[in-house]
């Protein structure tokens, strides 16, 4: 759930400065599996980093391709996540693999997760998931279980900023709709 | 297959009664609750005998406990963790996530069933108020005689005229969209979509993930049973009608912002097919009322508006998973009738109703807090379900209309929570189960 009463003007950027932990004490909403994660001017997100188990490096940047895939054959298949931007990234600063994923939506971070993995289940694309250390074996069946996973290994932000606070991907995808149906107005009319 | 002989009938079958009886009860004591568990044990009717026996039935009797209850007979701890985090937090304690907040919060709730010693209800659906009399006697015979059995509070039900077809106290024709189940004998109504696998809504087969998910243990209690939301909603009627006369300026307009909160007509003709004018003929008709879809046949709101409750407690096309958030729904409407005319009394009237399915986090706690409840659902911003959203006075509703949509700002509250608990319905095996705890430990 989200307060729209300071959300109506896009056209100030706007920085949020979160505290450790990633909620703001005295205005927590509580969600169905936990406190929800605030949404911010750079709307809701993620970022979730977990280890690779070894030897899975390879599965996991191969599951990009994948994605790829996927989103060519139906581009509405991630639809449901209402995404702005994806970001998975694989690095090892030490202390072995570890992947990265982080999301920037406009649903809210247990949503995401439910929808993701109905997503994932409908699809039958097995999920990256599986080749981090710590994810549910039983995940198909128990997803409170892969809901704890990923807000535990969440790291919460401590700045968001938004040079566009709080716009939805569809507002933004309305506005371009809007210019080229102007654009295209114009025109007709020369 | 199904296994009907074991599935309690509220599940599968809606009874044909005009009344009926909630109990409430506590239990003080394992020995008593098993007791009278066992007692009122083969007067439960499952889906098979429900079917068989309806025409010659007068009464139909449903069991169910709380996370509380179910150790208040005596299930130990090891069981008790196996049920899902939801149901073993109970209602309450999920008030804030569900919008049960200020005038609607449990410490308002009228019938003790925010109180952590309420442990089991008993549902009586009758065919008349003679039969309901009768039943209501025999329990208390019944209670008085098991130890510590305690009837915390109780509601009697009663439907509204006009007798002949389902409806709340606002006048909506109700029971209009609910989802089948695969294998269940039931033919979902055109424009309900295809059965759903059982498991959606009654533990111990796949649902439409295409597996069985992870169920309490032992299976034994949990197989062919289900999980049930109660909520009891009083209807400010008075103050819904004065809205209509305040918003609408002659009664066809009246009549209309009435069907435009809804997104159907008070006679259950759905606005999607009957956009200016009611048609009633229409709304008592099962092959026709429920036949629509929001994607292509109203995507912009223009018949349905977007935050309406219909669009909110079934998005249909337009919402992702959909079949991963259906519902069964039972119930009732409790309380006097409100003439036409009348200011509202002093009476409490509304609708006492259950939620049943197979995980009350990933369906009735998701449609009441990501539909329900949530100001930007389908990017409205600042609103919730103008009929049963938590309103505050400060939230609005906005009617997409050509050339500019109305919005009427301030929308006041219809409805408020006076009770509710979160159960879970054994099959009958699982009921013999737990009435022979004390003999098998």
């Amino acid at each position: 759930m989200s307060n729209a009463s300071d959300e109506n003007d896009w056209t100030k950027p706007a920085a949020m400065a979160i505290p450790k932990g990633g909620f703001f004490p005295d205005k927590v909403e509580e969600g169905r599996y936990g406190p929800m994660f605030p949404k911010t001017p750079a709307c809701y997100g993620f970022s979730v980093l977990a280890k690779v188990k070894p030897g899975r490096e390879q599965v996991v940047r191969d599951y990009g391709k994948s994605i790829e895939a996927a989103v060519k054959a139906d581009p509405s298949v991630l639809a449901p996540l209402q995404l702005h931007y994806l970001r998975w990234v694989l690095f090892d600063v030490g202390s072995g693999m570890h992947f990265m994923y982080q999301g920037i939506f406009d649903t809210d971070f247990d949503k995401y997760l439910e929808d993701a993995l109905e997503i994932f289940l409908k699809t039958g694309i097995n999920t990256v998931f599986t080749n981090l250390e710590g994810f549910p074996e039983d995940w198909k069946t128990n997803l409170p279980a892969v809901i704890k996973f990923f807000r535990e290994h969440q790291c919460p932000s401590f700045l968001e900023y938004g040079e566009y606070p709080y716009v939805s991907a569809d507002e933004v995808k309305k506005a371009l709709r809007v210019k080229a149906a102007l654009s295209q107005m114009l025109d007709q009319m020369q | 297959m199904l296994e009907f002989e074991d599935i309690q009938h509220i599940l599968l079958t809606r009874a044909p009664a005009l009344t009926g009886r909630y109990e409430f009860l506590s239990f003080k004591d394992p020995t008593g609750a098993r007791a009278w568990l066992a007692e009122i044990l083969p007067k439960v009717q499952s889906a098979k005998a429900m079917r068989e026996s309806v025409n010659a039935e007068k009464r139909w009797i449903t069991i169910a406990f709380t996370w509380n209850g179910l150790r208040a007979l005596g299930v130990d701890e090891v069981t008790l963790a196996t049920f899902p985090q939801e149901f073993r937090d109970g209602m309450v304690a999920r008030a804030k996530m569900l919008g049960d907040t200020g005038a609607n919060a449990p410490q308002h709730w009228v019938d003790k069933t925010g109180s952590p010693d309420l442990h089991a209800i008993a549902i009586l659906f009758a065919r008349d108020a003679t039969e309901r009399g009768r039943c209501a006697v025999d329990h208390a015979n019944l209670i008085a005689e098991c130890k510590g059995v305690e009837v915390l509070s109780s509601l009697d039900l009663e439907a509204t005229p006009p007798y002949e077809y389902a409806h709340d106290h606002f006048g909506y024709r109700d029971r209009l969209s609910q989802p089948s189940i695969e294998g269940s004998g039931d033919e979902p109504t055109p424009g309900s979509g295809a059965p759903l696998k059982a498991g959606e809504f009654i533990l111990g087969y796949p649902d439409e993930s295409g597996v069985v998910p992870l169920l309490p243990k032992p299976d034994v209690l949990s197989r062919n049973g289900s999980f049930m939301a109660y909520r009891r909603l009083e209807q400010h009627v008075g103050k819904f009608r004065n809205f209509l006369r305040e918003h609408g300026k002659t009664p066809e307009g009246q009549e209309l912002l009435a069907a435009k909160l809804m997104g159907r007509w008070r006679s259950g003709a759905p606005l999607v097919l009957a956009p200016d004018k009611d048609d009633p003929a229409l709304g008592a008709d099962p092959r026709r009322n429920n036949d629509f879809n929001y994607k292509d046949q109203d995507p912009q709101g223009y018949a349905v508006p977007l935050g309406s409750h219909i669009r909110r407690m079934n998005p249909r096309d337009t919402a992702a998973s959909m079949n991963r958030h259906r519902m069964m729904r039972r119930g009732a409407t409790y309380g006097t009738h409100l003439p036409e005319g009348a200011a509202d009394d002093d009476t409490e009237r509304g609708i006492a109703a259950f939620v049943i399915c197979a995980s009350l986090i990933r369906q009735f706690e998701f449609a009441q807090n990501v539909w329900v409840n949530d100001k930007n659902f389908h990017k409205l911003g600042n609103e919730r379900d103008p009929i049963i959203g938590a309103q505050d006075g400060t939230l609005e509703y906005k009617i997409p209309k050509r050339p500019i949509r109305r919005t009427i700002v301030g929308l006041p509250t219809f409805t408020s929570v006076r009770g509710g608990a979160y159960f879970f319905v054994p099959g009958l095996k699982a009921l013999c189960w737990l009435a022979a705890l004390g003999k098998t430990s």
